[in-house]
């Protein structure tokens, strides 16, 4: 299967450090780890959820892909209609072209619209940018975009108080839909909204998906929601990703022990649900002093030796030819 | 009466006056907690379900007050009417902190930044227990925080709430909560700006609190997975109305208002993969300001009939304990 | 039975203010005749129409002078040198025997013109620089917060007493020098408020979008800036209008031949008349006084009204 899919984007190695700057000098005394050595593609058309607690640089990762971070080093190729370019190296131009390929989706609804404008008029700048002349024509755009939404034309001259959260998080697809984009990042885009709400939002971005063949890189926190939007899920620990692989394969065959753990953690809504609660001990280390060897270790329930002082390498460990990457050197042993 | 209820709602009605508009924040709201058990409160943003618990500690805004309804306390031998004591007075000083304690949904803005934790714990210690010297407050704050499992209690105690990581703020907060034994716990979202991980550990904190001290714990929350782990009895809010309450299995096996209902429909549920089928539920919540005239949730209903259009249902028992209120709950229970 | 609670004091008024919105409630809701919520706030508020009425009053008087006043203000007349208020006369006249009222009347509008062109100028350079550094940030902005720093901590007084020396005495260099030093608060400010505005997830969004940060800038963000930056410029109006006040008084403000209200007060810098002849001093005095007090209410009800987080 996975050699008919066509890779969207091929992250190489990427890693985007924030300095902290401490003194009257602002000398840098250390870095932030956001992401730290990430590997990982993206193929057209498919949902991939980036999962992981807050910390994690999930969402660093996400806007390192859009350029809204500069990531410190890595290669970031994305396939321009076959012809591959790195995003990190392009010119302001090239920029532009990309950044009407490459969207994103917020998290808090409440901040992702301009309170001082109408929805029209904060959606027609970027499409005066992209080369659309007149004025009928941006509002005949914009009005098709809230029906696609599902929402009535002439909301595109209310000002965003007059919407609820979930009506915003739609106008926030809107607004990125605007520019036709092949891949969109969505960073926690229900997070904020309540639980009735989150599935409308839920269900509008999958018929999107199947209407206009969008790709997703879908980050957040929650499991039970990126399980049932995503193909392929990556569960980040610290900066790194800890575990890759198909969405059925992760819950039917959970390899790594962090993953393990943030299964069983998750409260589910289902009385008959039988499971071993894990209660990790400790919390999430700081990503200034990212623990030696596997990050994880300190958490740990089989860490050894190796873990404290070897980072182990993520590496393929599937069976039946399915791609499953896992980055710990006890399921790396087993696999042998 | 039941000996175990500790404490009793009954028709309790808050309206909030500010910016010279009314608003029914909660109407006839009816709930019991009963000791050595949990009663989860759950409901979306503005629901009413954090007013109820300010209501019970008096701990509502300047501009609003009771209208009706009791809320009884059986702690003492004499049942105390909460509802009638003077919200500055010593009697409900004594049962903050002391019989009923809260803890809130962010612990860094619920700990003073400038004491120790330590102090801030023996200080509540000392105010509820006259004849305690400062050095045993000292030692019984360790012993609690240890208690809470948090490790070096003994050097964690002087360190400022801004050393602490959210999860052990938390548990800090809860130390602090159970300083003195109180009978009933009231959590507001506890964990809702935690990590899962951490949330885990708090949970299975609250579990043991409940067994060991036989405290009630009454809990707050939006997340129907966090009600199926923790909550003994449920009550459902909308809109200011508890529209469903009863134990939880019968609320979350047979709900009998479309609103749990159609609640329970809307959430993805871990370990159901993709090909789960989540159903929106249609439309939004109502302004306060602007509501329905009858049923709140008539608008966004799929049973509704002329008769909820005209008044909100009254409550009406199905079987025990569980109580609903609907109109057509009959046929929302034959729909299973 | 617990004893019920009877609410004294404070706690009563408060009760008694919920039944009246309690009993308002119940009545059909009125129609709002004003739509925009912060203009509505603003006329709600007791201090800011008494404020706004002061205000219009005076300007309206100033600039209608002539037409109240039949006396140029620099008319000179020694025949009728320091006269009490009487009819003819109502604030007097002064040793030149100059009519006071007329004087005052006419003052207001160099008066106004000074303490608003300097607000509104120093407004402008501030709000310039403030969005833009504060917006990008980097070198430029620490820069432009260095030079600020320097024109506010350097006193005022000397750079007057500098400017007046190198240039002469006149409005314009009031004005100059008022801008300088006044627009460092402003700056500050707004590029405060640019720093977390900066933060929203729509700013974000049109970066994505790759847009000219002029545009950001100026069209998206600014906008959401605005109250605060109102604010501070009445609030800084009535500021300069008294420093305009002190600086004429000592003689180093506008030259003393054109009438303004710290000229008028700088007539009573001797004893004699201070003590035989209080109306040339107190009812402009009182006219300052009023007319500082009216725009800091107006400042004041306008930062209520503009501020979201007050919702009514």
């Amino acid at each position: 299967m996975s050699e008919t899919k066509t890779k969207l984007v091929e992250i190489k190695g990427a890693k985007t450090y924030f300095p902290i700057k401490k003194g009257v000098f602002r000398k840098t005394v250390g870095y932030v780890k956001a992401v730290d050595d990430i590997t990982l593609d993206i193929y057209k058309g498919e949902t991939l959820g980036l999962v992981g607690e807050s910390g994690c640089g999930k969402t660093t990762l996400g806007k390192s892909i859009l350029q809204l971070i500069r990531a410190t080093d890595g290669v970031f190729n994305y396939n321009f209609d076959g012809e591959v370019k790195d995003l990190r190296e392009l010119s302001r131009t090239e920029l532009d072209e990309a950044r009407q390929r490459i969207q994103i989706v917020f998290q808090d609804p409440h901040s992702s619209l301009n309170p001082s404008f109408t929805i029209f008029g904060s959606l027609e700048d970027p499409l005066k940018k992209f080369g659309v002349k007149t004025r009928a024509e941006r509002r005949e755009i914009i009005g098709n975009l809230l029906e696609s939404v599902n929402m009535p034309k002439h909301y595109m001259d209310r000002y965003p108080h007059e919407f609820s959260g979930g009506q915003r998080q739609r106008i926030g697809i809107a607004r990125a839909l605007s520019v036709n984009p092949e891949l969109i990042i969505c960073d926690e885009p229900v997070s904020a909204l309540d639980v009735s709400i989150q599935a409308q939002v839920l269900n509008l971005m999958m018929d999107l998906q199947k209407e206009r063949g969008l790709t997703y890189v879908f980050i957040t926190h929650d499991l039970s929601v990126v399980e049932y939007i995503s193909d392929r899920i990556a569960v980040m620990y610290l900066g790194r990703i800890v575990e890759l692989t198909d969405t059925e394969e992760l819950f039917k065959n959970t390899l790594h022990p962090y993953t393990q753990a943030l299964l069983s953690a998750i409260p589910v809504a289902d009385l008959d649900h039988k499971k071993e609660r894990i209660v990790l001990e400790g919390d999430v280390p700081s990503p200034v002093f990212p623990p030696p060897g596997c990050t994880f270790h300190p958490r740990c329930i089989h860490a050894t030796e190796k873990c404290k002082t070897d980072a182990p390498k993520l590496i393929n460990c599937g069976s039946d030819g399915m791609d499953h990457f896992v980055a710990c050197h006890m399921v790396e042993e087993k696999f042998k | 009466m039941n000996q175990d209820i500790i404490l009793e709602v009954k028709d309790l009605s808050v309206s909030f006056y500010t910016d010279n508009r009314k608003n029914n924040a909660i109407r006839n709201v009816s709930f019991v907690a009963q000791r050595g058990k949990t009663l989860c409160i759950v409901g979306e943003s503005g629901c009413g379900k954090s007013v109820s618990a300010s209501a019970i500690l008096r701990l509502l805004p300047e501009l609003s007050r009771i209208e009706n309804g009791e809320i009884k306390y059986y702690g003492r031998e004499e049942p105390i009417n909460i509802e009638k004591v003077d919200p500055d007075g010593d009697l409900i000083r004594e049962i903050r902190g002391g019989e009923i304690a809260m803890i809130f949904q962010d612990p860094m803005t619920a700990l003073n930044p400038v004491y120790t934790v330590g102090y801030q714990i023996s200080e509540m210690l000392l105010e509820h227990n006259k004849d305690m010297k400062k050095d045993e407050a000292m030692k019984k704050s360790v012993e609690l925080l240890s208690a809470m499992g948090i490790p070096q209690a003994d050097q964690r105690v002087n360190e400022y709430p801004h050393q602490f990581s959210g999860g052990m703020r938390q548990r800090a907060m809860i130390a602090m909560a159970m300083s003195c034994n109180p009978k009933i716990l009231l959590a507001d979202e506890p964990t809702t700006a935690l990590d899962v991980t951490v949330q885990a550990q708090i949970f299975e904190l609250m579990d043991n609190l409940k067994k060991d001290y036989d405290a009630a714990i009454v809990l707050i929350t939006h997340d129907m997975g966090v009600v199926t782990e923790l909550a003994d009895n449920v009550s459902v809010m909308y809109m200011g109305y508890v529209v469903e309450d009863g134990t939880v299995d019968e609320v979350l096996r047979t709900p009998a208002h479309p609103y749990t209902k159609a609640l329970l429909a809307s959430i993805p549920i871990l370990g159901r993969g993709r090909n789960q089928k989540i159903e929106p539920i249609r439309g939004s919540t109502p302004d306060p300001f602007n509501r329905p005239p009858g049923c709140q949730f008539e608008p966004r209903c799929d049973y509704a009939t002329e008769k909820c259009r005209e008044a909100m249902p009254e409550r009406e028992f199905i079987s025990g304990e569980h109580n609903v209120r609907c109109y057509c709950y009959k046929e929302v229970l034959k729909d299973e | 039975m617990t004893q019920e609670y009877i609410p004294k004091g404070r706690a009563k008024q408060i009760a008694r203010k919920m039944d009246k919105i309690d009993a308002a409630s119940k009545l059909p809701p009125k129609k709002q005749l004003i739509k925009s919520r912060s203009l509505r706030k603003l006329i709600s508020n007791k201090l800011s129409v008494i404020g706004i009425v002061i205000f219009t009053v005076i300007v309206l008087s100033s600039i209608f002078a002539s037409v109240i006043s039949p006396y140029p203000p620099g008319e000179v007349n020694l025949r009728e040198s320091l006269r009490a208020p009487s009819w003819e006369h109502p604030f007097g006249t002064d040793k030149l025997g100059r009519d006071v009222f007329s004087r005052v009347l006419h003052g207001g509008r160099i008066s106004i013109l000074v303490g608003l062109g300097s607000a509104l100028g120093a407004a402008f350079v501030g709000v310039l620089f403030g969005s833009y550094c504060g917006y990008k940030g980097g070198l430029l902005d620490k820069t432009v917060m260095r030079i600020s720093e320097v024109f506010m901590s350097f006193p005022q007084m000397i750079l007057v007493l500098l400017l007046v020396s190198m240039v002469g005495q006149s409005l314009a260099n009031l004005l100059i020098i008022f801008i300088l030093t006044g627009w460092g608060s402003v700056y500050r400010m707004t590029r405060s408020q640019m720093l977390s505005i900066r933060e929203e997830e729509y700013v974000q969004a049109l970066r994505a979008f790759g847009l000219n940060d002029f545009i950001i800038c100026f069209k998206h963000m600014l906008p959401n800036a605005i109250g605060p930056i109102a604010v501070n410029i009445t609030l800084s109006t009535a500021m300069f209008i008294l420093q305009e006040t002190s600086l004429s008084f000592l003689g180093l403000g506008v030259p003393v031949q054109i009438a303004t209200w710290g000229n008028i007060i700088n007539a009573a810098n001797n004893m004699s008349i201070l003590q035989n002849n209080w109306w040339i001093w107190l009812p402009v005095g009182a006219v300052i006084s009023l007319f500082v007090l009216s725009i800091n209410f107006i400042g004041d009800g306008l930062r209520d009204s503009t501020d979201p987080t007050q919702m009514g």
